[in-house]
């Protein structure tokens, strides 16, 4: 089996050492000290592993590492930009979007995707795109809220 | 109101508590830097995983580890039933741990416990327990119950009976962080214990027995939880087998948590109930009578008891009951929130319901009718309160009609109607608050936050106490060795340390004064701590800022304690105070539609009016409400553990299986918050529970009303719903 020895995560070349068919979770949380992704249920129905990939929101437990070597790698950790929160992370923080929290970097990560293909999404369209990350807790009218503000708050950032 | 001196503040005066504050530790998780027990990977980390039984219920002969010890990476294997002696072992569910390795990979570790034989000898299993013809030899009277004379009362040829058949299957805690440990041993006598835990300071003794230790050599640190509802009390075999795999690597630190499918096997799973009910009442709606027979079952060692005719119970004029455990090779069951009372409400709520509708009664009505019913005089009022609240904002009076729903059309839309009661009183705790002469006030609990906001309300108390901002107040919790608090578990938190840390800022505050009096040439009594600055009251001029007035201490910092007792007498109340109290009332209203050619339910809208006494935050107070709904809507329409006849095994132990609410499934979510005048002075209650009772039975009540017919049991399904449709709805 093919050994993976670097992965291209939040901006930065990462030297790893890894099995091709290792799940990316795994060696972001183990080996990169990156463990803002969590492991919820191990093959992709829970969403609490989602990274960025080249922009796209992928489960990380269910991706092997292969697959990821030599793609841009976004982790919640890469999300804010010099100490300053992105506008997701600071809607989810002021709309109070999460209890436990665990599902939190998926669900932000998986909203920084949508924002990117669709910056104005209606309710509907948040709820649709979002219906595959799971919030134990039952956050998710406040989630819908986070996403709707940030996505205001990006395009006034724009303009 | 006569001051007693911790009283909380009157409404006038209050800065921050009952407003609506995001949580101090939201930068935390909104960055992802909050580290769970999950995410504790410390140096020399030894993985560890667990053979488990294949079989619902054998004997296990023996164990062979010598395979698994030989393979390269293997640091410690230990056998976690008593094997090789007699009686023999007996496995009585599937999923029951066998034995536990560590391994320097934790692909090492699976490998190992692949290779590890064990001979059983399969015995014969029990796994559904609905069908109670079935359960023959598997069942204990548990419950037998009567008051009034019900059979007189049923007879009676003024009265209206509805017969009818409810239930709730097991369902499980499904945390999205799995049970589990990160131990190891600093010296041979000491152990550390990262733990996903309901129970910082309560759940180190637990390790004290078996590892041969004394309690308070158990360091248990938990900073994060990634949800418990009622799971996380116990250390369980899987920490006990880490913390015996750490000892045999010599200390190293050993990694357990479960996998999804070991998570949803073993480690939580709420009792199931199902009834047979009898209610009646008079023509104008009056209850009169109830009569039931329920069973359920919690796996082997039964199950509790739903307070069943819930939650009137002996003020219902005329009742029996008998209820029954069933015992069953299914796992063990586990508190999962507001313990018996989803499954009670639904029974009886959904009785009732029946019964209205066989009444031609509006069941708002009906519930006001009968709102006397319930346990006190205080929860009758908030219950008609509540009931107006909530029809208002459903909209009830216009959009709920007799059943069926009779529009054109084959998407039949239903509201239906429930209410609740939980306890909710303070658990004990004690807490330490310090302020220093730079300034900074930290406050320190043995307790946990399980994203309930905990440490959110813990630093509101102690900030509009002392007159600062929340983000002034550092809050420590998550660590054994601060002052023990209680477990989280059955809404008993916020009462607790909110008791515990206005008792230890008061007391700080007065220490604090009394040593900086003489520097503003006043007395300690007549200085007040307002908008981040200490002052004499009534002297504008004699005004010092917080942190000059703290560096007014010197080099001494003034450490005080606070502490929430179990309960007070009458004579401690006078000096103590009184802060919080237990016993509320709720009403939640459910709109849906059904898809009468798929079966298939979405939900509209849910409606939810809770009281919870004085609330600090309100944010967060809402937002337990939402998840309450969440999780209501979760096991109303999609959760069960289904068990395999055939091989005794649970069928859905994964997430695609066993489902759970997404995003898009819930629909609008509507709460509000019962404060102010008549609520407030009730003190601090716990909210976790309640508002989690009642969904089940107001989704089900209106999906009868938009199909015009009873959907028995819970989930509801499709297949249940087209079922119900075909047998006798849409009349």
């Amino acid at each position: 089996m093919a050994k993976i020895t670097e992965l291209q995560v939040n901006g930065a070349r990462c030297p790893i050492e890894a099995d091709e068919a290792t799940p990316l979770l795994v060696v972001l949380r183990d080996q990169l000290g990156l463990t803002g992704a969590k492991y919820g249920c191990g093959e992709g129905q829970c969403g609490a592993c989602t990274v960025l990939l080249d922009s796209n929101p992928r489960h990380s437990c269910n991706t092997p590492v292969g697959k990821a070597a030599g793609h841009s790698i976004t982790t919640i950790e890469g999300l804010a930009a010099n100490g300053r929160l992105h506008p997701l992370q600071q809607a989810f923080l002021d709309s109070g979007a999460f209890q436990c929290a665990y599902c939190t970097s998926g669900m932000i990560l998986t909203a920084a995707a949508l924002l990117r293909v669709n910056p104005h999404p209606s309710e509907d369209e948040v709820r649709r795109f979002m219906n595959g990350n799971v919030c134990r807790c039952g956050t998710y009218p406040r989630i819908v809220e986070a996403i709707l503000g940030a996505a205001e708050t990006m395009a006034k950032n724009k303009s | 109101m006569a001051n007693c001196k911790y009283d909380w503040p009157e409404a006038k005066d209050r800065k921050l508590i009952g407003k609506r504050i995001s949580r101090i530790d939201g930068h935390e998780k909104a960055s992802g830097r909050a580290r769970y027990t999950f995410d504790m990977n410390p140096g020399n980390l030894l993985f560890g995983k667990i053979l488990r039984s294949p079989y619902a219920h054998a004997k296990i002969k023996s164990v062979d580890t010598s395979e698994a010890e030989k393979l390269p990476g293997v640091v410690s294997v230990v056998v976690m039933k008593p094997v090789g002696k007699e009686p023999q072992p007996e496995i009585q569910w599937a999923g029951d741990e066998i034995a536990a390795v560590a391994a320097t990979r934790e692909e090492i570790a699976e490998d190992a416990i692949r290779k590890i034989k064990v001979e059983y000898d399969p015995l014969p299993f029990f796994v559904n327990e609905e069908d109670l013809s079935q359960a023959e030899g598997h069942t204990k009277p548990a419950v037998t119950e009567k008051k009034g004379d019900p059979e007189k009362a049923f007879q009676d040829p003024d009265v209206v009976t509805s017969e009818g058949y409810y239930g709730v299957p097991v369902i499980t805690h499904c945390c999205l962080e799995t049970h589990g440990h990160v131990v190891d041993w600093p010296d041979s006598k000491s152990l550390r214990v990262y733990a996903s835990t309901q129970g910082v300071s309560a759940i180190g003794g637990q390790f004290a027995d078996p590892l041969e230790i004394r309690a308070d050599d158990v360091n248990i640190i938990c900073n994060y939880v990634g949800g418990g509802f009622g799971s996380k009390f116990a250390v369980d075999t899987w920490g006990i087998a880490a913390a015996k795999l750490s000892k045999s690597a010599g200390g190293k630190p050993v990694k357990l948590l479960l996998e999804r499918d070991h998570e949803l096997l073993v480690a939580g799973a709420r009792p199931s109930a199902f009834a047979k009910v009898r209610v009646a009442a008079k023509k104008d709606g009056t209850l009169v009578a109830w009569d039931s027979e329920s069973w359920g079952t919690g796996g082997m060692g039964g199950s509790g008891v739903p307070p069943i005719p819930y939650p009137f119970h002996d003020k219902f004029p005329n009742f029996s009951r008998k209820h029954t455990f069933v015992s069953t090779n299914i796992g063990p069951s586990r508190a999962w929130r507001a313990p018996n009372h989803p499954q009670a409400c639904l029974i009886t709520m959904g009785a009732i319901d029946d019964l209205a509708a066989k009444l031609n009664m509006d069941p708002v009505e009906l519930l006001m009718k009968n709102a006397d019913l319930a346990p006190d005089p205080t929860l009758a009022k908030y219950y008609r309160e509540e009931l107006e609240v909530a029809a208002k904002l459903a909209d009830w009076h216009k959009n709920w009609h007799p059943r069926p729903d009779k529009t054109a059309g084959t998407v039949k839309r239903g509201l239906g109607v429930s209410l609740h009661t939980w306890g909710g009183n303070p658990h004990a705790g004690n807490c330490a608050v310090s302020i220093h002469p730079d300034g900074s006030v930290e406050v320190k609990l043995g307790s946990q936050d399980l994203g309930t906001g905990t440490r959110t309300v813990i630093a509101i108390v102690v900030a509009e106490t002392l007159g600062l901002p929340v983000d002034a107040v550092k809050v420590t919790i998550g660590d054994s060795k601060y002052p023990p608090d209680g477990p989280s578990g059955g809404s008993t938190t916020v009462g607790g340390v909110s008791g515990s840390t206005r008792r230890g800022a008061v007391n700080a505050r007065d220490a604090f004064f009394a040593a900086i009096a003489p520097a503003l040439g006043a007395k300690p009594e007549d200085l007040e701590a307002v908008d981040w600055h200490v002052r004499v009251k009534g002297n504008a001029a004699k005004t010092l800022t917080w942190k000059q007035a703290c560096a007014k201490l010197g080099v001494k910092s003034i450490e005080a304690t606070g502490a929430q007792k179990p309960r007070y007498t009458t004579e401690e109340q006078k000096t103590e105070c009184v802060l919080n109290s237990g016993g509320v009332g709720g009403v939640q209203i459910a709109d849906v539609s059904v898809d009468t050619e798929t079966g298939i339910v979405r939900m509209n809208r849910m409606v939810a009016a809770q009281d919870c006494g004085l609330i600090i935050d309100l944010k967060t107070a809402e937002s337990q409400v939402h998840g309450a709904l969440i999780m209501g809507v979760c096991y109303a329409l999609y959760e069960e553990k289904i068990m395999d006849r055939q091989t005794g095994r649970m069928l859905n132990p994964n997430m695609e299986f066993y489902k759970l609410a997404g995003i898009g499934d819930v629909g609008e979510l509507v709460v509000h918050m019962m404060t102010g005048p008549g609520y407030d002075e009730r003190g601090v209650i716990g909210l976790g529970e309640p508002p989690v009772i009642s969904p089940g039975a107001a989704i089900s009540n209106a999906v009868a009303n938009a199909i015009g017919v009873r959907v028995p049991t819970l989930p509801l399904t499709p297949d249940k719903v087209l079922a119900a449709i075909e047998k006798g709805g849409m009349a």
